[in-house]
């Protein structure tokens, strides 16, 4: 059986004293798609160094002295996963499934959410961070970035859900 | 007073336990509201389920608010505190194309690891499309370059943008949030009521 979620109000207090915290020892906010970036980068500098070396983007963030996966955004990342299987388990939550809207195929749910993925990351990259790091961190820091790519992420959401709808609803 | 390791207050050997704990307080949190459920995150732009709103806005509030008063009472110096820069034409760019990656996946990287982490197989192929785009980006780099640094404004705040204070920005945005609770919550009544 699953129990309830957390009153949501609550569940954003929480999460806002978490992100207040986070900033108050380490100086910046959450994140989450750093850490895919830090494992892509592991990986194509481990298949191909001098490609890693050559290109604009990953050289950026490889260095000799520190290892590419040594970074605090990949353990926070560890740790979201840790947590969340916590929270679920506790919940009764835990059990391998496809989530999928009424009117579609487990098959297109999965093509989608490998689409949808793809998106995101690329999207990511392009402004520099995600909802977490870039949008919710950004506007607990008040800077204009964090309330661009909200209001970006939501803002074209809305447009693109008329779109969408067959994916979602009955 | 804070930041603590940026101050060399608490040791920077201690800066990856710390990841890994803060870590698990926020996949905690998340998965506890339920963002580990793609349909229930959807649901903020169909108007079926506003819980992402309500908990995405109660968040940002909090912490902006605390950072605000930690740094007024003393305990924490803001200046030094990481503001991420702004590039105008990349931030919205991007957040566009993540705005599709949200309805097509319904999940953004931070509640799919949640999804990951209690078994959804849709998070999982979620998680996989990330990696392939963010791979994407990083070789069309070299094209992308001169649109990634355009119009670049540095780490603004949004009250010097608007010319206010802190405090009243801070204030606007509770009254905002306030205002978005109430019409959201009818909203998604009526269209509860309607499906019956």
């Amino acid at each position: 059986m699953n129990r309830k979620y957390m009153n949501p109000y609550l569940a954003g207090f929480l999460l806002g004293l978490v992100l207040l915290l986070t900033f108050y020892i380490t100086g910046r906010g959450l994140g989450a798609s750093g850490a895919v970036k830090s494992t892509v980068i592991f990986a194509v500098d481990k298949i191909s160094h001098q490609h890693a070396q050559e290109s604009g983007y990953y050289s950026q963030f490889i260095s000799d002295d520190a290892h590419p996966l040594n970074t605090w955004l990949v353990f926070e990342v560890l740790g979201v996963l840790a947590g969340a299987f916590l929270s679920g388990a506790i919940a009764g939550r835990l059990n391998f499934k496809v989530e999928h809207g009424p009117r579609i195929t487990s098959r297109t749910r999965l093509a989608m959410a490998v689409l949808g993925g793809l998106m995101f990351g690329l999207g990511s990259q392009l402004g520099r961070g995600c909802t977490s790091g870039a949008a919710l961190s950004g506007m607990a820091s008040l800077s204009l970035a964090g309330f661009i790519t909200m209001l970006a992420i939501f803002g074209s959401g809305y447009v693109y859900a008329y779109f969408f709808r067959k994916l979602w609803l009955k | 007073m804070g930041p603590l390791i940026p101050q060399g207050i608490i040791g920077s050997q201690w800066d990856l336990v710390i990841a890994l704990l803060i870590g698990i307080a926020f996949g905690f949190v998340l998965e506890s509201a339920g963002f580990s459920s793609s349909r229930k995150l959807a649901g903020v732009f169909y108007g079926y389920d506003f819980t992402v709103l309500r908990v995405f806005f109660t968040a940002a509030i909090t912490a902006a608010i605390g950072l605000v008063y930690f740094d007024h009472a003393g305990w924490m110096d803001l200046s030094i505190i990481y503001v991420n820069p702004t590039f105008v034409s990349s931030a919205l760019t991007g957040g566009a194309i993540m705005g599709l990656g949200f309805i097509l996946g319904g999940y953004c990287p931070g509640t799919s690891f949640c999804g990951v982490a209690i078994g959804k197989i849709d998070a999982m192929f979620f998680t996989i499309g990330m990696f392939l785009g963010i791979f994407i980006f990083s070789e069309i780099f070299p094209w992308l370059e001169g649109f990634y640094l355009q119009r670049p404004l540095g780490p603004v705040k949004i009250y010097e943008t608007l010319g206010i204070s802190s405090g009243l920005f801070i204030f606007l945005l509770i009254l905002v949030a306030l205002a978005a609770f109430i019409v959201t919550d009818r909203v998604e009544k009526n269209i509860h009521k309607n499906k019956k």
